[in-house]
C-alpha cells in the first residue's frame, strides 16, 4: 500500500470521508441527459459561497450603528484596499442569486422536478427562497441610505396590517418607534449569523433529499427502473467526473456576466444598487418613489394591485405560500413539459409573461391604468396555480419513453 | 436487558411528565430572547412624551417639535382661520375626519381636529409617502394656508385635512397629546389617561 492511500485507509477508518466522496460525487448517478437548466443549482451553490465570502470581508470593515453604518460603506468604498471590489461582488452576487435561483425553481417547474418523489426537495427549497428573501431585505438596510431606510420602513409596517397587535410587532420588530440603530444592529446580526446558518442547514437538507431520490432529468422518468447487473443505472452518469466537468463550463459562462456587470456596470442602471440609496438614511425625508429592489417587484405589484392594505398583505403572502404547494397542484400524468399537453406550454408561457409584468410594474410608480394591468396578471398568477389541478389533466399526453432521450 | 415486567404505562407518564418540563423551561428561556427585542430602556426614553410650553407661540405661528424621531407641528390658529375651517367642506377629501378614525384620537374635534380650537397638534409626516410637509400661513398662500407636501404635490389644510385632486387620502395624523395645564401641553400622553 502507498502512503497515500495508507493515509486515506487511516481517515476512513476513523470519519466515512472516502464513502461520502463516493456516495455524492464519484458514484452518485445523475440521468446523462442534463442540459443548460441544470447549470443553475451549481451556480446557486457559487452564488452562495460568493455571498459568504465577500460578507464575511465586508463585515471586518462595517460599523452596523445608525451614526456610522453609511459612512464605514463610503469607507469600505474608498479607502480600504480593494474593497469596493469585495463590495460590488457582494451587492451583485445578491441579484445574481435571485437570477440563478429563479432560473433554478423556473427548471423544475417546466420538467416536474417537484413531484413525488421529490416533494421535499421542492419544499426544502421553498424554505431556501424565503430565508433568502429575508436575508437580502435584511442586508439592503445596512448600507443605511435612504432607500434603504424607507424600503425597510415599508416592508416592517406591512404587519401593521395584523389587527389589534399589528402595531406593537412593528414596534417589536423596530426595537424602537421608528428605523433607526437598534433596527440597524439586530438586521446585521440576522443578516451575517443567523439567516446564513439558516441557509446553509437547509442547503444541507435540500441536497440529502435530493441525493436520496436522485435526480430528475428533461424527460422526467425515473432513472432507477433500469439497472445494470451492479444495481447503476443505465442511463446514469457518475456526477463526478462528467457533471462536475459540465458545471465548470457554465460557472465559466456565469462569471464572464457576472465580471462585466462588477466591473463596467455595478449599479446596473439602478437595477441592483439604486440611485436614492447614494444618500444617507433621513427619518425625515422620503425618497421621490419608493420601490424595492427587480428581485422582489413581482411580489410588490401583488401587494399593490389589491386596493385594500390588509388584503394586499394576505395576498402577497399568499403568491409565495403557494409555490409549497405545487406538487400536490400538478395532476398530470407525466412530468416533464417534454411530453405534456399542448395546452401546458400555453398556461405557462402567459404565467411567465404575468409574473415578468409584475415584476416590471413593481419598478414602476402606480397609474390607473399600470394598476389595472397589475390586477390581471395577479388574477392569472393565482388561476396559474389554484386551477392547476384542473388544467393539468387537460387534453391528452405524449408518451413517455422508457429510457432517456439525447 | 430484560424487557419482562416493564410498566410501559409508568414509562410513558415519566417520558410525558420530563417533557412537559422541558418545554416549560423552552418557554421559559424564550423569554428573555423575544423580550429583548423590545425598545431598549435608551429608545423608550427617547420615545417619552414630550412637554412643550405655549407662553412663547404667536398666533399663525408654527413649532416643530421632535417626539419619538417624529416632526410634531404645533400651530396656533388665528379665529378667523378657525372660522374658515368650520365652514369648509367642498374640496376635502375627509372634511369631518370620519373615514380614517384611526388618523386622531377621539377626544379631539372631528373638524378642526384639536382638544382646544386654537391650538393644532399635528404629526408632521405626509400620508401619501412619508415627506415632511411646508408650513403655510393663511396670509401667504390663497388656499388659506395649511401644509403643502413639495415631494408630489399633496395640501393639507390648517386642520390638516387633506385636499381632494391630491396623492394623498388621509388626513395629517394627530398625535395622542394632552394639556397639563392652561399653557403646556404634553405630547404622547392622552388627554385624561394621565
Amino acid at each position: 500500500m502507498s502512503k497515500m492511500s495508507q493515509f486515506m485507509q487511516w481517515i476512513d477508518d476513523r470519519f466515512p470521508a472516502t464513502k461520502v466522496w463516493n456516495e455524492h460525487l464519484a458514484e452518485y448517478y445523475a440521468p446523462k441527459n442534463f442540459n443548460f437548466w441544470y447549470f443553475f443549482g451549481s451556480l446557486a451553490m457559487l452564488v452562495l459561497v460568493n455571498q459568504i465570502l465577500t460578507g464575511i470581508w465586508l463585515t471586518m470593515n462595517y460599523t452596523p450603528t445608525g451614526e456610522e453604518a453609511y459612512a464605514s460603506v463610503e469607507f469600505i468604498m474608498r479607502d480600504v484596499e480593494w474593497g469596493w471590489l469585495l463590495r460590488y461582488m457582494h451587492s451583485t452576487g445578491a441579484s445574481a442569486f435571485f437570477i440563478v435561483v429563479y432560473l433554478h425553481m423556473f427548471r423544475g417547474l417546466i420538467y416536474g422536478s417537484f413531484r413525488k418523489p421529490r416533494e421535499l426537495i421542492w419544499i426544502f427549497g421553498m424554505i431556501i427562497f424565503v430565508l433568502l428573501m429575508a436575508e437580502a431585505f435584511m442586508g439592503y438596510l445596512l448600507p443605511w441610505g435612504n432607500m434603504s431606510y424607507w424600503g425597510a420602513q415599508v416592508i416592517i409596517n406591512l404587519f401593521s396590517a395584523i389587527p389589534y397587535i399589528g402595531d406593537d410587532i412593528t414596534i417589536w420588530i423596530r426595537g424602537d418607534y421608528i428605523i433607526s440603530g437598534a433596527t440597524l444592529h439586530r438586521f446585521f446580526a440576522l443578516h451575517v449569523v443567523a439567516l446564513p446558518m439558516a441557509l446553509l442547514l437547509m442547503v444541507f437538507l435540500h441536497i440529502v433529499a435530493l441525493h436520496k431520490v436522485g435526480s430528475n432529468n428533461p424527460d422526467g422518468i425515473e432513472i432507477k427502473q433500469y439497472k445494470d447487473e451492479n444495481g447503476i443505472p443505465l442511463d446514469g452518469i457518475p456526477f463526478h467526473p462528467y457533471y462536475t466537468v459540465k458545471d465548470i463550463v457554465g460557472v465559466a459562462g456565469f462569471l464572464f456576466l457576472f465580471c462585466l456587470v462588477i466591473f463596467f456596470a455595478p449599479d446596473l442602471g439602478g437595477y441592483f444598487l439604486e440611485p436614492p440609496n447614494f444618500t444617507p438614511a433621513d427619518p425625515l425625508k422620503t425618497p421621490a418613489q419608493i420601490a424595492p429592489v427587480w428581485y422582489f417587484t413581482p411580489f410588490y405589484s401583488v401587494l399593490r394591485a389589491v386596493p385594500d392594505q390588509q388584503l394586499g398583505v394576505i395576498a402577497m403572502a399568499g403568491a409565495l405560500i403557494i409555490l409549497f404547494f405545487l406538487p400536490w397542484l400538478d395532476r398530470s400524468n407525466v412530468k416533464s413539459i417534454r411530453y405534456k399537453h399542448w395546452s401546458f406550454k400555453i398556461w405557462l408561457a402567459l404565467f411567465v409573461v404575468a409574473f415578468v409584468v409584475l415584476g416590471y410594474l413593481g419598478m414602476k410608480g402606480p397609474t390607473p391604468m399600470r394598476t389595472l394591468v397589475a390586477q390581471i396578471a395577479t388574477f392569472y398568477y393565482f388561476a396559474f396555480f389554484l386551477l392547476m389541478p384542473w388544467w393539468s389533466k387537460w387534453g391528452a399526453t405524449k408518451p413517455v419513453p422508457e429510457r432517456v432521450t439525447h | 436487558m430484560s424487557n419482562d415486567g416493564v410498566d410501559n404505562g409508568k414509562r410513558r407518564f415519566l417520558t410525558l411528565a420530563t417533557s412537559a418540563v422541558g418545554a416549560v423551561g423552552v418557554v421559559g428561556v424564550a423569554v428573555p430572547f423575544l423580550g429583548s427585542w423590545k425598545p431598549s430602556a435608551k429608545a423608550q426614553a427617547a420615545g417619552a412624551p414630550v412637554e412643550f410650553s405655549l407662553d412663547k407661540l404667536e398666533e399663525g405661528q408654527m413649532v416643530k417639535v421632535e417626539w419619538r424621531g417624529k416632526p410634531v407641528f404645533v400651530v396656533k390658529r388665528s379665529d378667523s382661520a378657525l372660522e374658515m375651517l368650520k365652514n369648509k367642506k367642498d374640496g376635502l377629501k375627509d372634511p369631518d375626519s370620519s373615514k380614517f378614525p384611526e388618523q386622531q384620537p377621539t377626544y379631539v374635534d372631528q373638524v378642526n381636529r384639536a382638544i382646544r380650537p386654537e391650538l393644532l397638534v399635528v404629526v408632521g409626516i405626509c400620508t401619501h409617502l412619508g415627506c415632511v410637509p411646508k408650513h403655510k400661513k393663511e396670509t401667504e398662500v390663497e388656499w388659506g394656508g395649511g401644509f403643502f407636501c413639495p415631494c408630489h404635490g399633496s395640501i393639507f389644510d390648517l386642520a390638516g385635512r387633506v385636499f381632494t385632486g391630491v396623492p394623498a387620502n388621509k388626513n395629517l395624523e394627530i398625535p395622542p397629546y394632552s394639556y397639563l395645564s392652561d399653557n403646556k401641553i404634553l405630547i404622547g400622553v392622552d388627554q385624561g389617561a394621565a
